[in-house]
């Protein structure tokens, strides 16, 4: 898992400005059962993609099957326009 | 007696050095963007080419043998080539696919779990402060959250 000091370098280089969060003890990444043991001294974060509602509420979920291939932004906003169109 | 010199061969080794460029091309540049990443098509094209040089190169070699070099070293790099192209296909169909089913990840309509976390700058981050009050969180608004869990070193 990324520290703090790994995720800011990668800030500075992407320029990214949404909030990195470093979960070196894993502790988010198994609330969210995504812990990925790939040998016996590396664990990393199955990947996984949550849209949550200001409830706390997961309104969408993205596991990919394969590592590679991720949610493309188009398709969480459609997913975003989707069910916030639904009434409560 | 004649002494004939054969000709060298160059389409073995360019054919392997695509090959190379197939593999490396798609982790180091390729990667970066979904259109070329989640299909790996520049590889495909990449390695049919590389594999047609190796093929037109090893063809000349054997048959026209009294003309161009090349039937052994042409030989080994085509093996090289297929090993490479075997270790591609497989890290780009299986071996990217071997993850846990994370079947107790929450599914839509559960409940986030809480965390809270160190952003980039050393601050304690919590989710439920970040969603607002109808979360139980302390944070003075309401707000969604897109939560992305990613594998680090790609």
């Amino acid at each position: 898992m990324d520290t703090p000091e790994q995720l800011r370098e990668h800030q500075a280089r992407m320029g990214w400005k949404f909030p990195l969060l470093s979960d070196t003890q894993g502790e988010a990444v198994r609330a969210y059962d995504l812990l990925h043991r790939v040998s016996d001294e590396q664990v990393v974060s199955r990947p996984g993609e949550f849209l949550v509602d200001p409830t706390g509420t997961v309104r969408w979920v993205d596991l990919t099957e394969d590592y590679r291939v991720r949610a493309r932004p188009e398709t969480l906003l459609a997913a975003f326009d989707r069910v916030n169109a639904m009434p409560r | 007696m004649e002494l004939i010199t054969r000709r060298r061969n160059f389409l073995p080794l360019a054919g392997f050095l695509v090959c190379l460029v197939a593999a490396l091309s798609y982790f180091f540049f390729f990667y970066q963007f979904p259109v070329t990443r989640d299909l790996p098509w520049t590889a495909w094209l990449l390695f049919a080419l590389g594999l047609g040089l190796l093929g037109a190169g090893l063809a000349r070699a054997f048959r026209r043998r009294d003309v161009y070099r090349g039937r052994v070293t042409g030989s080994i790099l085509a093996v090289l080539s297929l090993a490479l192209l075997g270790l591609f296909v497989f890290a780009t169909t299986i071996g990217s696919r071997q993850m846990p089913a994370a079947e107790g990840a929450p599914k839509v309509g559960e409940k986030a779990p809480d965390f809270t976390l160190q952003d980039t700058q050393g601050r304690s981050v919590r989710l439920y402060d970040l969603l607002g009050p109808a979360a139980g969180g302390s944070g003075p608004s309401s707000s969604w959250a897109v939560l992305v869990f990613y594998r680090g070193y790609w």
